[in-house]
């Protein structure tokens, strides 16, 4: 499963861009994400799915998820979203519209940490 | 004293340096998405001039230039609207003029800068000179494929409702037609070269939608209704872009939705001639300027590809991959060479078209679009 999805994602290691205070936030988010999803998370890799979120959500969603063709995805105007509903959501899409499902994509660990990380203000 | 002579000389100097004529004929800029800067880039010497910073969020990124291929305009995401002076390399005017933009498009006879926007839906017209605004048309709507079209027209569409509109200055204040069914969610649209024909795709439904502007009264006109029917539609990671359309011999090719093929319709009857099968969901299908060739990209997972099909036969007669993430291509005005963003890896590739040979590699800071300034010459681009 490791293997599949980082075929998928196509990791490559740490991004170039990322810098000290960059990494900093990382670590705790990652740390805040082990503790409170005891599965996996040694196969996740933050700053790739970051890049994923950005980059690729940010198609629709617009890189700073301000929202574009597709609706605002920052953390204050999700709030009152469960993670389990955003999780769901990146996994399946919502039919009729231009949300597609992921779930080719990502694991169902990642959709989780992508949801946290849209839900956690501090985050980002 | 001395000082007071060196300033002179100084002065003098640059006096010098700015009386140089600059021509802007092969130059072209390059979007840099994550920093909010304009990469100016020579296209004979393939080379790197400058770097313009300060343009707001370019993460999705487009822009026009004026009849003298002087000054570009940018256009944000963040609604920025920021004119660009690629002779004197800086900004020499900015305004932030909605809260979400998409695209934007000038007028023929280069007076007019029309933005479209998501947030406030609608398309809103600024002086080419000052930025200031002329026109504000809310459409209800988020706001897509925006275009100009001759006679001082802005054509655009509405995700929303489905409605195109076209908003004609020619008499000062605009007169506004409305086409409503166009089709469900049209994510893009295009004009010809000649500004004839204005298709929009769709998202919501399978085909696309045509208007004749030469038309006393433009009607809707299906195209290719029944496309992907019968077939189980493949998830959609990228809108593609119909900005780059392509226009080879006597036909169009099109990126499909949903499937992976590109589509190919005899301009004159609007009737399907061919599909071609792709690696991906394609984003741009962009015909060399010959029309002999066409250069298609792909949406996530499979950013990493270029196909080059033939278009007298139809077939794939190249593929490789450039590297992670590439986003856009630009021809050169005669074909013979492309250029081609390669965003994860932070450099332009150039590449021999007929040769597929790289040419060489740019350093660029997240490159996305490339916009070499022979568009200053195109309708609809």
């Amino acid at each position: 499963m490791a293997s599949l999805t980082h075929r998928h994602l196509g990791l490559r290691g740490p991004s170039p861009a990322a810098g000290a205070g960059w990494a900093a936030r990382t670590i705790l988010t990652t740390a805040v994400l082990v503790a409170t999803s005891a599965f996996a998370a040694d196969t996740l890799d933050p700053n790739a799915l970051k890049r994923l979120v950005h980059q690729d959500c940010g198609s629709c969603h617009g890189l700073s998820l301000k929202g574009g063709l597709g609706p605002d995805l920052r953390a204050e105007t999700l709030d009152h979203y469960d993670p389990e509903v955003l999780t769901g959501v990146i996994l399946d899409g919502i039919p009729d519209t231009a949300m597609p499902p992921w779930r080719p994509l990502i694991s169902e660990e990642e959709a989780e940490w992508i949801a946290r990380y849209l839900l956690d203000t501090e985050a980002r | 004293m001395k000082q007071l002579f060196l300033g002179l000389a100084a002065g003098l100097m640059m006096t010098t340096a700015q009386a140089e004529p600059t021509a802007t004929g092969d130059l072209g800029l390059v979007i840099e998405r994550a920093q909010g800067s304009v990469l100016l880039v020579d296209q004979s010497d393939r080379a790197a001039l400058a770097r313009i910073e300060g343009l707001g969020d370019l993460s999705h990124a487009s822009l026009v230039y004026s009849p003298d291929e002087r000054f570009a305009y940018v256009f944000g995401r963040d609604g920025g609207l920021t004119k660009v002076d690629i002779v004197t390399r800086q900004i020499v005017n900015r305004v932030v003029q909605a809260g979400n933009a998409i695209g934007g498009a000038i007028s023929d006879d280069g007076r007019l800068v029309a933005v479209s926007n998501y947030e406030p839906g609608g398309v809103r017209v600024f002086d080419a000179e000052t930025l200031e605004m002329v026109a504000d048309i809310p459409t209800d709507s988020k706001t897509i494929g925006l275009v100009d079209a001759p006679g001082r027209r802005f054509v655009f569409t509405m995700w929303d409702t489905g409605e195109t509109w076209i908003a004609d200055f020619a008499k000062g204040n605009p007169a506004i037609t409305k086409v409503p069914d166009m089709g469900k969610n049209p994510y893009d649209a295009l004009i010809t070269a000649n500004g004839r024909t204005y298709i929009t795709g769709l998202f919501g439904e399978d085909g696309l939608t045509a208007l004749d502007l030469w038309a006393e009264t433009p009607e809707p006109i299906r195209v290719l209704p029944d496309y992907g029917r019968g077939q189980e539609e493949m998830p959609v990671y990228k809108m593609p872009h119909l900005e780059g359309w392509a226009l080879t011999g006597r036909e169009f090719v099109l990126p499909a939705v949903g499937h992976h093929e590109v589509l190919w319709i005899d301009a004159d009857t609007l009737t399907e001639t061919g599909r071609t099968k792709t690696h991906g969901q394609p984003v741009f299908a962009m015909a060399r300027p010959d029309g002999r060739q066409v250069w298609v990209n792909f949406a996530h997972p499979l950013n990493d590809t270029i196909q080059v099909i033939d278009s007298v036969t139809k077939d794939i007669i190249h593929e490789f991959k450039p590297g992670p993430a590439v986003l856009h291509m630009e021809f050169t005005p005669r074909g013979h060479e492309v250029w081609i963003s390669v965003r994860d890896a932070n450099k332009v590739m150039v590449y021999d078209t007929q040769t597929f040979e790289k040419l060489r590699e740019i350093e660029a800071d997240s490159p996305s679009g490339i916009f070499f300034t022979a568009r200053a010459h195109r309708t609809g681009l």
